[in-house]
């Protein structure tokens, strides 16, 4: 076992090496804007629905109007978003959190 | 052979199945990680499938299925809200509190700042929004009871909402996280299967033509187009700007609400790694999205085949709209016999939703009484495994009792608000301070502490003198009136209250600790030092 103040100092370390700011910049810079966006959106809809009525109630393809193709669209774009996150995930973020616990593991034990 | 014998039948092999179950694990609650996590020992598609079981409860079975019968397409934005509400939890929450977090919300909290405080406040607004959840669901089952069993007078709905509650209290202290998991899982199946088979039959009754599915819908409803657009509920013209800021106000509670549930937060801890949390929640939103865009077929197959009007006299809020339904297109298909069979399970179903809600409320605010509260505050940790996992027991047997009381007290009364009102806390009380504490390097213990005391006291006053309490015709108090705030949801002004709460007791106070942010940057981050599953 290891004090507290020497796991502390261990996680500062971390906390500045390149490699963990890195990481930390690839997780934000696509969550951030990406909840930001979905926000907006979904808020657009909110909006829509309660003062554009009569844009909401244009048909479309027979009794399909434009609310319900706004709202299966909050969806896909849910379901996009959700995917695309685990893509990223996957891709970005993973190998150099999965790195950095590795080094950390062995630095604290 | 009828269809409320049947429903019972049905019902009653559900309750002895999931029984078993909770038997089972019970075998293996020897840890407090068994007893609040399910010994982290879930994969991420059974934790995604347990989401949607704790998630679809009957206010968004049946509630929204009635709103889109009645109100047609304004059901529709519940939905969304509720579903867009997981990119918040995924994105931002799900996978940086398993791996910061161990048994409760306030873990991640306490982690980084004065343990004390912080697990009182998180463990009065956890149980604040698990109860007034489950009274809801608890009055609700009372309600269900009588539409579906022909149950009506107030003993016998008395004795449902006793047995509902006994059977939640069965499921948590003896199954603890793992029984409960697995009822939810049961349950999610379930739920699934039957809105999928009538959504399959509505479709097939209209040759799979959504259009002309829609166009009966209308015509049905008596409010033609009207019905296939916002606003026949939510922000009528009759209600003006208050209607519609009210919609937003209701809007922003459902999106933001979802990531503060702490029924919801704990299921993040039963898988063993953050990986597997992420899994779990895109499991959940497939889940839970599919699931939505069944009940808009089952809202308007109903306003279609059942008629607004039947739906309406078989109970004002539109809540028998599903079964109503089953019976119809039942019928449809196969005759009397098709109509009693889908009806009863269909009910049975119903019955199954409310029963796997009230234990992953009872669960989580048992857990967060025993390991925040009795744990940490009052034995300032000095507690042993084997009396904070008793102490969880006893206490979902109290809150479970509690809830029964106030079941039984509530009943008849109009508690639909609880549930909104419980989405508002979440989201004003306790996302602020999580997100603060997962990102915020500067936030501390008296930020916390304001975050979740005023998004929580903010949501509850705002509430107390709004229209759903006094002063209205669908009021809790109808001959009452000391309403002064315009909005039903508090949302618009408790959520910006609580971020601004949390900033402002921040900045005010100086306490600051670096070396401690750095590790939970780093742990949440990269999953260091991250509670492990259990072995047996």
């Amino acid at each position: 076992m290891t004090t507290r103040e020497h796991d502390a100092s261990v996680y500062e370390e971390v906390q500045e090496s390149s490699e963990f700011q890195d990481l930390k910049r690839r997780f934000r810079r696509w969550t951030f804007p990406m909840t930001v966006a979905f926000l907006v959106w979904y808020l657009l809809y909110v909006v829509l629905s309660g003062w554009a009525r009569d844009f909401m109630g244009i048909k479309l393809v027979g009794n399909l109007n434009v609310a319900l193709l706004f709202g299966l669209l909050q969806f896909v774009s849910t379901f996009w978003i959700a995917w695309a996150y685990a893509r990223h995930a996957e891709k970005k973020l993973d190998p150099i959190a999965d790195k950095l616990r590795h080094e950390v593991e062995e630095k604290t034990q | 052979m009828n269809s409320e014998l049947l429903a019972t039948v049905l019902f009653l092999a559900f309750v002895a199945l999931t029984l078993v179950i909770t038997f089972r694990a019970s075998r293996q609650n020897k840890t407090a990680a068994d007893f609040y996590a399910g010994g982290r020992s879930f994969s991420g598609a059974q934790n995604g499938l347990a989401i949607g079981g704790d998630y679809m409860s009957a206010a968004s079975f049946l509630g929204i299925a009635g709103i889109i019968a009645l109100s047609g397409y304004d059901g529709f934005l519940y939905s969304i809200g509720f579903l867009v509400a997981w990119l918040v939890a995924l994105l931002l929450v799900a996978e940086l509190m398993r791996n910061s977090g161990k048994f409760t919300m306030a873990d991640v909290l306490a982690f980084r700042m004065s343990p004390r405080p912080v697990r009182t406040a998180a463990g009065v607004s956890t149980i604040t929004v698990s109860i007034f959840y489950l009274l809801a669901q608890m009055v609700g089952a009372g309600a269900l009871v009588g539409l579906l069993l022909g149950v009506t007078s107030p003993a016998g709905k008395a004795w449902t909402i006793v047995g509902v509650g006994a059977l939640m209290i069965v499921y948590v202290v003896f199954g603890g996280m793992k029984g409960t998991t697995w009822v939810q899982i049961v349950k999610a199946v379930l739920l699934m299967g039957g809105a999928a088979l009538i959504t399959v039959l509505v479709l097939a009754h209209y040759g799979f033509n959504l259009s002309s599915l829609l166009g009966e819908a209308a015509s049905q409803s008596g409010k033609g187009d009207n019905f296939l657009i916002p606003g026949l509920k939510y922000g009528t013209e009759a209600q003006g700007l208050a209607g519609k800021i009210d919609l937003i106000s209701l809007g922003l509670a459902l999106v933001l609400g979802t990531a503060g549930l702490p029924h919801i937060l704990i299921r993040f801890y039963t898988v063993p790694t953050a990986k597997d949390a992420r899994k779990s929640v895109l499991w959940g939103i497939g889940i839970i999205g599919t699931f939505y865009l069944l009940t808009l077929v089952l809202g308007f197959g109903a306003a279609a085949l059942v008629g607004s009007k039947a739906i309406a006299a078989a109970d004002a809020a539109g809540n028998t709209a599903a079964p109503l339904l089953a019976k119809a297109i039942g019928e449809t298909f196969l005759g009397d016999v098709g109509g009693t069979i889908l009806l009863a399970l269909i009910g049975a179903v119903a019955f199954a939703t409310i029963l796997a809600v009230v234990a992953g409320l009872t669960l989580a605010s048992s857990s967060s009484f025993a390991h925040d509260l009795y744990a940490h505050v009052f034995k300032r940790g000095t507690a042993t495994e084997r009396e904070e996992v008793l102490v969880a027991r006893v206490s979902a047997f109290v809150i479970g009792a509690v809830s029964i009381g106030l079941g039984i007290l509530a009943q008849g009364q109009n508690v639909a608000f609880l549930v909104a009102l419980a989405f508002a806390v979440a989201a004003s009380g306790n996302l602020p301070a999580i997100l603060y504490s997962l990102f915020w390097k500067r936030f501390n213990t008296a930020g916390a502490v304001s975050a979740i005391y005023g998004g929580l006291v903010s949501a509850l006053v705002l509430v107390i003198f709004s229209p759903v309490v006094s002063g209205g015709p669908t009021s809790l108090f109808k001959t009452a009136d000391f309403a002064w705030f315009p909005l039903s949801n508090p949302g618009i002004i408790s959520i910006p209250l609580g971020f601004l709460c949390g900033w402002l007791g921040t900045v005010l106070s100086k306490e600051y600790n670096a070396a401690k942010y750095a590790e939970i940057e780093v742990r949440s981050l990269t999953g260091v030092g991250a509670e492990q599953a259990t072995k047996h």
